[in-house]
This record gives C-alpha cells, sequence and structure tokens, in this order.
C-alpha cells in the first residue's frame, strides 16, 4: 500500500469508530439457576453462593447469583452463529481489512468491569459499540491496527450492570502459513497441529518441508552435514552454507510414546522418535503406520513428507517391511 | 585450574512456606515470606542483605522482593537460566560472589505459583519468536512438548542399554514417598503407595506412569549464604560450601540434547560434579547422604552414575540394595523429593540438604552425616552443590 492508499485505508475504517454494532439487544434467556448451575459446573467453582439456595440466603448475597465472569454468556448468540456469523457493522469493518491484505485476526485482550451481581430473573441487554481503531503498528504478528469494543450490559430496569472491552488485532501475517495455527478466525475450525516459529536461521528448513523435502544442511566450506539448522558451522566457522535433500531412510534411535495430557491437534497414543538417518544426522518427527506398542530402538523406518492436518506438512516415518 | 570457592562461603538460614495447590496468594508474597523466614532462621536483618540470586524462570523481580521484605542497598544480583537447571546455581553464584568479596550476605530465593498459576506439564506452545521458540519448533509439530516426553526419550535409550526395568524406576518412586509419608511438610505426607497401585497409574508417556513424575506445586524456598567466618556468630550451625559445579556439555539443547553420539547419558552433570569434586577434595565415599534432583525418577539414577556412586549403567543395581533407603549406603530425597514432598525447583532440596547437615531433617539418617550433595535438574545445563558440617573446616 502506498502512502495514498494508506490515507484512503484510514479514512474507511476511521469511519466505523462510534458506530454502534447493531442496536441494544436482550439476551435470548433470563439470568436462570440451570444454566448458572451448568457454568459453575464446568468451570469447576463450587461456591455455594451460585447452586445453593438455602446457603446462599446466608450470605451477604441474600440468594443465589450469577458467577459475573458469565456476564458475556447471557448475551451470546448461541450455536447456529458459529456456522452463519452475523452479519453486522463489525463483521463489515473486518471485510474491509480483509480486503486489504489484513487478513489475521487475533484477540489480544479483553477487560470486564461489573458493577453489579445478577440474579435469576434478572434480564440481561447488550449494547456493543466500536470504540477507537488505533495507528498503525507494528506487531511480532506483522502490521496492523487494533480495534477496540465496549460492550455495555444493562438490566430490565436500564441500569449498568457491566462494561466489557475487548481488543483484537487486524494485521497483515508476517508469514502467512506458519501464522495460522495460533491465530483465531472467525469460523470454528479443526485444531491443527502447533506450528514451528519460522525465523531467518530455520525458515528455509520449514519452506522445503511444505514442498515435501527434508533438507540437511551442509557447509558449503568443509561439507560437514548438520540438523537441526544453525548459522555456523560448528568444525570449521563458516557461514556458506547450502543443503542435500534427505532419502529419509533411517533407523530409530530412541522414541517414546505419548497418552498424557492430550493435547489438540494430535492423534494419541502418539509415537515421537529420535531417528538415525542414513546420511549421518539425526531428526525428530513421528513414527505411524505401526501399533505404538510394536515400536523398537533399531528398527528400520522410511520417510515422507505428509499434509499431517490442514495446515501441516511434517515428515512421518513408517517401518520398513522386514527391517528390524 | 580449579576454583577458589572451598570453604568460603555458609548456607546460615532456611525456610520455606508450605506447599500446597493453590497458595491463594502471589509469587511475591511466597517469596517474601520464604526469604523473612530463611533471615529469621540465621537470626540476620533484612538490611544485613547485600545481593541476590534466583532462576531466570523466576516471575519475582529481586528488587520487588528486596523492597518488599525490607531489603536496602544491593551490590550483587544475578539470575540462573535453564528450568530446575538453576537449583545449585544459586550456590554456585553466591559462592563466588562471597569468596570474591562482590557481597556479603546473599538471598537465593525461588517462588512458583506451579499449580495454581503456570503448569509446566502443560508444554510449550510458541506464540514468540525466539530462539527458544524455534528450538521448540523442531518438536511441538510432532507433538513432542512436554517435560516427560523429553526425559522418555532419553530413559527409553538408558533402559535398552542397561538392566535398568520399572523396578528401579519403582524403588525411585517409592523411596521418595516413604520418606515423604513421614514429613508433615510434605504434599504426601501420610499417603503411601505400594507396587500395585503405582502400576495402576495412568500412562504418561511411555515409560512413565503417573508416579513416576513430580508434583506441580505451590511455594517458596529461600536460603541465606554468608561468609564462613560471619557464619561462626551466628544462630543457626553454618552449612559449608565444600565445592559447587555447573556445566552445559558440548552439543547441548534444551531438555532435546538428542543429537550427541549416545543419549543414556547426562555429560553436562559429569563435568559438575569433577568440578565439585576437585573443588572440594572430597570423593563420593565422602558423601554421607545426598538430595538429588527427581523431577521423573530415572534421572536420579543417571545423577548416581555422574557422582560416581555406582558404575555409569550400573545405578538399577546400586539402588535395588536399598542405597537410597533411611539405612542405606546413601540415604536420598528425606524429604520426599520433588516426587512426594514438593517441586519448588530444586531450592527446596537445598533447604532439605542443609538441614541434613546441621542433623535436623525430620527424617535424619542414624549415621554421622558430615557431607551432602545436593543437585540440580538435568536434561539442561545443570549443576550440583558438596555441603559439609562447621566441623569440616
Ligand atoms: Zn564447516
Amino acid at each position: 500500500m502506498n502512502p495514498e492508499e494508506t490515507k484512503e485505508f484510514e479514512q474507511k475504517i476511521h469511519a466505523f469508530v462510534g458506530r454502534e454494532n447493531g442496536p441494544p439487544k436482550k439476551g435470548k434467556d433470563a439470568v436462570n439457576e440451570p444454566m448458572i448451575r451448568q457454568w459453575a459446573e464446568v468451570m469447576g467453582d463450587e461456591s455455594p453462593v451460585y447452586t445453593d439456595k438455602e446457603t446462599a440466603k446466608n450470605t451477604t448475597k441474600g440468594g443465589i447469583i450469577a458467577p459475573p465472569s458469565m456476564l458475556q454468556a447471557w448475551s451470546m448468540e448461541g450455536y447456529p452463529m458459529a456456522g452463519s456469523p452475523a452479519v453486522d457493522v463489525q463483521r463489515s469493518l473486518h471485510n474491509v481489512f480483509d480486503e486489504n491484505g489484513f487478513t489475521g485476526v487475533l484477540g489480544t485482550n479483553t477487560s470486564t468491569e461489573f458493577f453489579r451481581d445478577l440474579k435469576p430473573g434478572d434480564e440481561v441487554t447488550y449494547h456493543t459499540v466500536i470504540e477507537s481503531i488505533s495507528e498503525q503498528k507494528s506487531t511480532a504478528r506483522g502490521i496492523g491496527y487494533f480495534i477496540e469494543t465496549v460492550t455495555q450490559f444493562t438490566d430490565q430496569n436500564g441500569e449498568r450492570v457491566g462494561k466489557q472491552v475487548f481488543r483484537v488485532l487486524k494485521f497483515i501475517p508476517a508469514d502467512a502459513p506458519a501464522e495460522a495455527s495460533s491465530v483465531a478466525d472467525d469460523s470454528p475450525a479443526v485444531p491443527t497441529r502447533i506450528a514451528a516459529p519460522r525465523g531467518h536461521d530455520n525458515g528455509w528448513w520449514w519452506e522445503a518441508a511444505d514442498k515435501g523435502k527434508v533438507l540437511i544442511q551442509r557447509c558449503k566450506s568443509c561439507q560437514t552435514l548438520r540438523h537441526p539448522p544453525r548459522p555456523m558451522c560448528g568444525e570449521c566457522q563458516s557461514v556458506e552454507w547450502d543443503s542435500i535433500e534427505s532419502t529419509l531412510d533411517g533407523e530409530i534411535f530412541s522414541f517414546t510414546v505419548l497418552h498424557y495430557p492430550k493435547v489438540p491437534g494430535y492423534d494419541y497414543p502418539l509415537c515421537c522418535a529420535v531417528i538415525s538417518l542414513a546420511e549421518g544426522t539425526r531428526i525428530v518427527a513421528n513414527v505411524v503406520g505401526i501399533d505404538t506398542e510394536e515400536v523398537k530402538i533399531g528398527m528400520k523406518v522410511k520417510g515422507k513428507v505428509e499434509q499431517v492436518d490442514e495446515k501441516t506438512m511434517l515428515p512421518q516415518f513408517y517401518p520398513v517391511a522386514g527391517g528390524q | 585450574m580449579t576454583a577458589n570457592v572451598k570453604d568460603k562461603a555458609a548456607i546460615v538460614g532456611i525456610a520455606n512456606t508450605e506447599f500446597s495447590k493453590n497458595s491463594g496468594r502471589s509469587e511475591l508474597q511466597l517469596a517474601a515470606e520464604a526469604v523473612a523466614g530463611a533471615l529469621e532462621d540465621a537470626g540476620l536483618k533484612p538490611s544485613d542483605v547485600d545481593g541476590m540470586t534466583t532462576f531466570t524462570m523466576d516471575n519475582t523481580d529481586e528488587i520487588e522482593l528486596a523492597r518488599a521484605v525490607g531489603i536496602g542497598d544491593l551490590s550483587f544480583y544475578s539470575r540462573v537460566p535453564h528450568g530446575g537447571g538453576a537449583a545449585t546455581g544459586l550456590i554456585h553464584q553466591a559462592a563466588m560472589a562471597v569468596a570474591s568479596g562482590m557481597a556479603e550476605t546473599i538471598v537465593c530465593y525461588r517462588s512458583l505459583n506451579g499449580r495454581s498459576g503456570h503448569r509446566y506439564s502443560s508444554g510449550v506452545s510458541g506464540n514468540l519468536l525466539t530462539a527458544d521458540a524455534i528450538h521448540w519448533g523442531w518438536y511441538m509439530p510432532y507433538g513432542l512438548v512436554t517435560p516427560a516426553s523429553w526425559v522418555a526419550m532419553y530413559t527409553q535409550r538408558y533402559m535398552h542399554l542397561t538392566n535398568c526395568t520399572h523396578d528401579s524406576l519403582f524403588e525411585v518412586a517409592h523411596t521418595m514417598r516413604e520418606y515423604a509419608a513421614t514429613n508433615p511438610a510434605a504434599l504426601f505426607y501420610d499417603q503411601r503407595f505400594d507396587r500395585a497401585e503405582y502400576d495402576a497409574q495412568k500412562k504418561i508417556v511411555d515409560p512413565f506412569r503417573l508416579y513416576d513424575c513430580c508434583l506441580e506445586s505451590d511455594g517458596a524456598s529461600a536460603v541465606i549464604i554468608t561468609t564462613t567466618e560471619r557464619a561462626k556468630d551466628l544462630r543457626q550451625p553454618g552449612v559449608v560450601v565444600k565445592g559447587v559445579g555447573q556445566a552445559a556439555a558440548a552439543n547441548m539443547e534444551s531438555m532435546t540434547s538428542f543429537y550427541r553420539d549416545e543419549i543414556a547419558a547426562i555429560p553436562s552433570m559429569d563435568i559438575a560434579a569433577s568440578k565439585a569434586y576437585e573443588q572440594s577434595g572430597l570423593t563420593p565415599d565422602d558423601i554421607d547422604a545426598a538430595v538429588i534432583y527427581d523431577a521423573f525418577t530415572p534421572i536420579v539414577l543417571w545423577q548416581l552414575e555422574s557422582w560416581g556412586f555406582c558404575k555409569h549403567g550400573e545405578a538399577h543395581d546400586f539402588v535395588m540394595d536399598g542405597a537410597l533407603r533411611p539405612g542405606g549406603r546413601l540415604p536420598t530425597n528425606t524429604h520426599g523429593g520433588q516426587l512426594s514432598e514438593a517441586y519448588i525447583h530444586g531450592v527446596n532440596g537445598i533447604v532439605e540438604a542443609a538441614r541434613l547437615v546441621r542433623k535436623t531433617s525430620v527424617n535424619q539418617p542414624d549415621k554421622e552425616v558430615n557431607h551432602v550433595l545436593v543437585t540440580s535438574g538435568v536434561g539442561v545445563p545443570t549443576g550440583g552443590a558438596l555441603l559439609g558440617s562447621m566441623d569440616t573446616l
């Protein structure tokens, strides 16, 4: 974007500041005990003031109250919204960003103030306004703008019960494929594996993996191979290097099978192994295509780079038939 | 060259907060309570302190803590990297500062809400582009993200090459638990288990089940280190630093040094041990008891080998003889260790090692204890210290 385009773009987005996201809207349900109980159960909050009428009556609250942090829950749109998000002013603003390359979105922080406790029977109305859009910022994620929205929550008498400030960053992803897994999108996505951050010394390796190749860094001066990549040769201190492509013929040097905790995006039991490659370097990768109980140190394996989920290309190693 | 630290510094005050699953207060407050407790124990005033040292991983800022406790001017402060590998690094820093005269009285502390706050078992995720994040990037996409899984990789190899089996892993876990069962401060006080219960626990990563893994806990520990001269006039008998080593062996990665010729070994600890022995003039035969970093059961075995209590690859036989038990050759982790007392990143272990020298451990061995070993976490750059009584001066 040249300076004039930037100016035009900023005028467009700043026109959204002060606009309400939509008219004040009443929550789908009045504050009620079943939802309070379910919330308290899910959050593991055992305070009786949320669930036990008799005990709650004798506290300073004088009866059951809703957990304050549940405030936003009374305004949620429910499941249908996950499939087809509401087309509101905020969505239109995001569309302007998207059209100009600011496709990344990251919820950066939220703060909530509570003015009074909500009790069963209270009806919550919420009203969101686009409060501000920052100057252009250079962030670790990429160039972008912070959008701050403020939601006021009121009760059936129009009295304020709470206020929530929500800040998101809309940005041009510095490195789209690598960033993708940790960036919240509007549509619910199947969790993917944790991506390797890509920097100057390792990005080239992962870019090759994206294209189906496993490379091994080689010193141009003394030909020593090294993995994981690093900028200087430890043998001769040369910073000149190229790489060779591995045949992915290997042998299991050690391995473990992970059972717990289960991280979203991975299938368990999950076998990770240190594999000695025929070229002489080692690599950590998954061993697949075999019952994890059958994996042994010394087993011969053959790797190929595969797409393991929507966003991730990784070398995966299979046992070689008769290769014990 | 041998470092000139022998007999220059002594631990003169020790304290832990209570250990819990939810401390209900800030890490700063926990640290302040531990430091104030250690000063009280030593009979020193906050204004006597002129140096502080802790872990790079500690969230509590030195100057915040100094202000909270009422410590005045500081002329020495430092931090040691690599998680639990920093534990005896605090002694290393303090002994150097005292020996060189950079400072006279140093507070060593570690405070963490390791259960109610950030839990290390949840693994790494790496959202920032740092050298550390790039390092973890070689493992995260494959799911190798937890401390247990990294240590398991060495363990499987070790079990492949030696006669180590689940029997010796159980022996380590069970010994620690038996000590904790008689330590009222331990999270597992009065809670014993048997082999059937150990075997019935859920699998974490092969070959570890739950009881092979340390606790996650809230709490803080602190020790005060000053000159041996000054230690002579203080409330408690001093615990003299006889030698202290620190090392990051060649071709090191944090927890994932999978690229060395052999990985069923911890060369960093081998180096630290030889340095500490050399400084102190002591040999393994001189060591009467030990506190050995026990984030996971097998790492105790490897350290016994590094410190020369048995040959490399023979720790299984050593522990199966009951060496770590109360009447054994080397009573170890008499507080219950991090497997069963609490996980304060090894600094509660320094407190216990000092108690063993003072002869005040809740599980004090019957025999004469003159020299005690205490170590840091392994898999990372690490270290260990040899402590002795004032009688050894
Ligand atoms: Zn070279």
